[in-house]
Formats: structure tokens, C-alpha cells, sequence
């Protein structure tokens, strides 16, 4: 059976992990390649690294780091962060990357999905959509933001998630701005909603603090996938003890002891 | 031992490279005929569309010199499908190592996503190959279209329909799954292979 998986995201600043606090504030968490291994080690399902300072400052991705992450970790990862157009894609994959994650730069240019689907397949393509609710008319709506939450796009979350399923992305990574960092549980609702209405995975971002947030984005939320950061780099939840809790809670996970 | 990678048009190829040098062998990624016979073994691996593959290894004369291969190969995801007789990704004749075509998923339920991506067990191992790997054991599967169980079949995973993980005939061998980034049970399998 397919198992639920369990995605630590290391945000990399200069060579280093670090993790905001709703965005800012950012602290020290480490050496990239390091943390991974030893997340690969306690049994993470895949990684994620995204080069946060990327779209905001225009800076082009951190292949050097991207080589070293492939030849010492054994399981799947993506990377993220200032991807604007197909040669990126592919300078990150060719250095060993598994999948990318677009997110700013599929907003402004949606086609980019498109030609990262026709070029690499769906399933190298991970489109990060970053919302929050915005009160309209007196009903709150998701609104997609751009650039780490800066920019408002004025984008409705599900029309955009399903454009984007619809021009060839192969999972869905969703973080809601509000529940990032805070520590009280993923946006269930919201995602799932969004699994219900899509026909590709859906990695669940932003509010893990307890193991129950991941059992309830799994069992609530109809979540493919969990990512969370600072609850692992601070080491406030080891990842084989949080599988041990999943699997005695009826959630599938990857047993990584043979 | 020489291990030889081929090299094409499709995603992937290096993550092989990585996962063998972890192991101590360093493969030749190569599209060279003479080096691609001499070797010891030969890996086909990769991610990517069928047609568009197929169509490369057609015109680069690949599909003749790995279909005459005598040393064990091992073929992974698309390199596994392309090994196959037909494909539905594109309506594509393969090399027909393994007589089977290759078929769409076809979601079932809400909750069947497409593609088919993640940790999935292996049941019913039956070859050397698998030496060592309990039933049960989770390897890393990313793809949309399946083989069905069928005579070669030597593992099998369940999502939607049990479909074929991994093949066996004669010196081919195959996986859906991806060795190379299914942590340590991947790399005793990469090492049984290599043992063979």
C-alpha cells in the first residue's frame, strides 16, 4: 500500500539551513547536506531544499549544493527556489535533483508548467502555491501570494492548483501563510479540499508542532504527503518516533527498518 | 567489474551514477557501442516519456545493442517500460524483451492520484535479485503507466491493481521502482544485481 510520507524541508540561506518564523526571524539550523543525511538516516521519505533568498533577491539556485545532496543521500528530493525558466529546470536535474518545485515563477508565467511537464515529465514538477484567506465581500477567500508571501496575486488557490494539475504538474505543494511557523496544525481544510478536487498528490505546509498535526493532515485533511522544518531541525520530533505514532495510529508509512 | 550506464535522452541517469559510486563502482555513462558489449553489466535506467525515448534509441541504434546484450541488464522505470513490447504513453512499439504491454492507470477512486508517486511495498520477490529483502519492504516509485503481473514477473506492488514492480528473463532484468533512491533496501538490490 502506498505509504504517507514524511518530507523534512530545509530552507538554505548561503549554504546554510535556516527556518522562518511565518517568514522572518530566520535561525541557524545547520549544514544542508548534513541534516539530510542524517533525516535520510531516521527514515524521512524524501527532502526538500528550497533556496529561500532565491526569487526575492533574483538569485540563480545552488547547484554546488544540489551535486553534494545527490551523491550522499539515497533517497528523493527536490529543490526549489529562483527557478524562472526551462534551463533552470534543467541544470537542476542534470546536477541530480529528482523533482523542482516552481511557485513564483509559474504564477507569472504558467506556461513554465507546461514546458517542464512536455520536457521532464509531471512527475519532475512541483508546483508550491503559498495562500492565505483574504476577506472578500465578507467571505473569506484563498488567496495565492508570490515572493515568500509578499505579493498578493489576487489568484484564487483551488482555480490556480487545478490550472496548474491541468498544464502538467505532478504534485501540488501547499503552504498556508497563516498556519507557517505557528506551530498549531496544517490548514486541514483547506487541503482537503484540494485532494478532493485534484487528481495528483498534495504535500501538506505549514503548522506541524505535534504528531498529531501529521496524523490529522493525513487522516483529516486527505494529505499524500507531510513537509515540516523546524519541529525536525530543532530535533522537537524525531522522525522514526513519529512514524512508531503514525503506525500505531492506522496511518501508512514506510517502515525503513528491513 | 565494469558497469556501464546508457546513456540517452532520458531524466535521471545520473542519480544511478551517484548511487553505484556510493556503493565503490564507477560506471562509464556511455552510448558507445564496444564499451555498452564489453561491459560486465549493463544499466538502462531513467525517467521519461516513451515515444520520445524510443525514437532516440532508434536513431542512435541503441535498441538493437541492448536487446543483443548477453550480460545481465538492468533496466529501471521508463528503462523497464521501454523494455516491454508496446507502450500506451504514446502508442509506442518497445524492444519487446518482455512480452507485455505497458498500460495506463486508470484512477479507481477519489484517492487514486496520478502519477503513482511514493513508498510502496514489494510482495511475492522470487529472484536472486532480491536476495536479503523481506516481503513487504518499501522501494520509491514514481510513474503514470503500469505493467501488468505476467510471466516475468519476480515482485509485485499494489496501487489501484497489483502490476508488476519487477521482471525477470533470461539476463534482463527490471524494476518500476527506483533502486537508486530507495535508501538502503535500493542499494542491496543495485548490489545483488551487481552480484549476479
Amino acid at each position: 500500500m502506498l505509504a504517507k510520507r514524511i518530507i523534512p524541508c530545509l530552507d538554505v540561506k548561503d549554504g546554510t539551513t535556516v527556518k522562518g518564523i511565518n517568514f522572518i526571524n530566520f535561525r541557524d539550523a545547520g549544514d544542508p547536506v548534513e541534516l539530510g543525511r542524517q533525516y535520510s538516516e531516521q527514515g524521512a521519505d524524501e527532502l526538500v531544499y528550497l533556496d529561500i533568498t532565491a526569487s526575492h533577491e533574483g538569485r540563480k539556485t545552488f547547484l554546488d549544493l544540489v551535486r553534494r545532496v545527490a551523491a550522499n543521500i539515497n533517497i528523493p528530493f527536490t529543490v526549489g527556489g529562483g527557478i524562472n525558466e526551462l534551463k533552470d529546470v534543467d541544470a537542476l536535474l542534470n546536477a541530480g535533483a529528482d523533482k523542482v518545485s516552481v511557485n513564483s515563477a509559474a504564477i507569472r508565467k504558467p506556461e513554465l508548467i507546461d514546458e517542464i511537464a512536455k520536457n521532464f515529465g509531471a512527475q519532475v514538477c512541483v508546483v508550491a502555491i503559498d495562500a492565505k484567506p483574504n476577506l472578500i465581500e465578507g467571505t473569506f477567500e484563498w488567496i495565492c501570494y508570490l515572493n515568500g508571501g509578499r505579493i498578493s496575486t489576487g489568484k484564487n488557490l483551488f482555480d490556480w492548483a487545478k490550472e496548474a494539475e491541468n498544464r502538467g504538474a505532478g504534485e501540488i505543494l501547499f503552504t498556508s501563510m497563516e498556519h507557517d511557523g505557528v506551530k498549531n496544525g496544517y490548514a486541514n481544510e483547506a487541503l482537503r479540499t484540494l485532494s478532493l478536487s485534484l487528481g495528483i498528490p498534495i504535500i501538506a505546509s505549514g503548522g506541524a508542532g505535534a504528531k498529531e498535526h501529521f496524523r490529522d493532515t493525513f487522516v483529516e485533511g486527505k494529505s499524500d504527503a507531510a513537509l515540516a522544518a523546524s519541529v525536525f531541525h530543532f530535533g522537537e520530533i524525531e522522525i522514526s518516533e513519529l512514524k512508531a505514532y503514525l503506525t500505531a495510529e492506522g496511518v501508512v508509512v514506510r517502515k525503513t527498518k528491513m | 567489474m565494469t558497469v556501464a550506464i546508457v546513456k540517452y535522452n532520458a531524466g535521471n541517469i545520473y542519480s544511478v551514477d551517484y548511487a553505484l559510486k556510493r556503493l565503490g563502482i564507477d560506471p562509464l555513462i556511455t552510448a558507445d557501442k564496444e564499451i555498452l558489449q564489453k561491459a560486465d553489466k549493463v544499466i538502462f535506467p531513467g525517467q521519461g516519456e516513451a515515444t520520445q525515448t524510443m525514437q532516440y534509441l532508434k536513431v542512435h541504434r541503441l535498441d538493437e545493442l541492448i536487446v543483443g546484450c548477453k550480460q545481465p541488464v538492468l533496466g529501471i522505470c521508463i528503462g523497464m517500460q521501454l523494455l516491454c513490447r508496446f507502450s500506451e504513453e504514446g502508442n509506442v512499439d518497445c524492444l519487446g524483451v518482455f512480452d507485455t504491454p505497458v498500460l495506463k492507470f486508470h484512477p479507481q477512486k477519489q484517492e487514486n492520484k496520478i502519477p503513482h508517486i511514493g513508498w510502496n511495498n514489494l510482495t511475492n520477490l522470487k529472484s536472486d535479485l532480491y536476495k536479503g529483502i523481506p516481503d513487504g519492504t518499501f522501494t520509491y516509485f514514481v510513474h503514470s503507466y503500469y505493467v501488468p503481473v505476467n510471466e516475468h514477473t519476480i515482485a509485485e506492488t499494489d496501487y489501484i491493481l497489483n502490476f508488476s514492480a519487477s521482471m525477470h528473463k533470461d539476463n534482463f532484468y527490471a524494476t518500476q521502482f527506483h533502486p537508486e533512491k530507495s535508501g538502503s533496501a535500493g542499494e542491496l538490490i543495485l548490489k545483488n544485481f551487481l552480484n549476479l
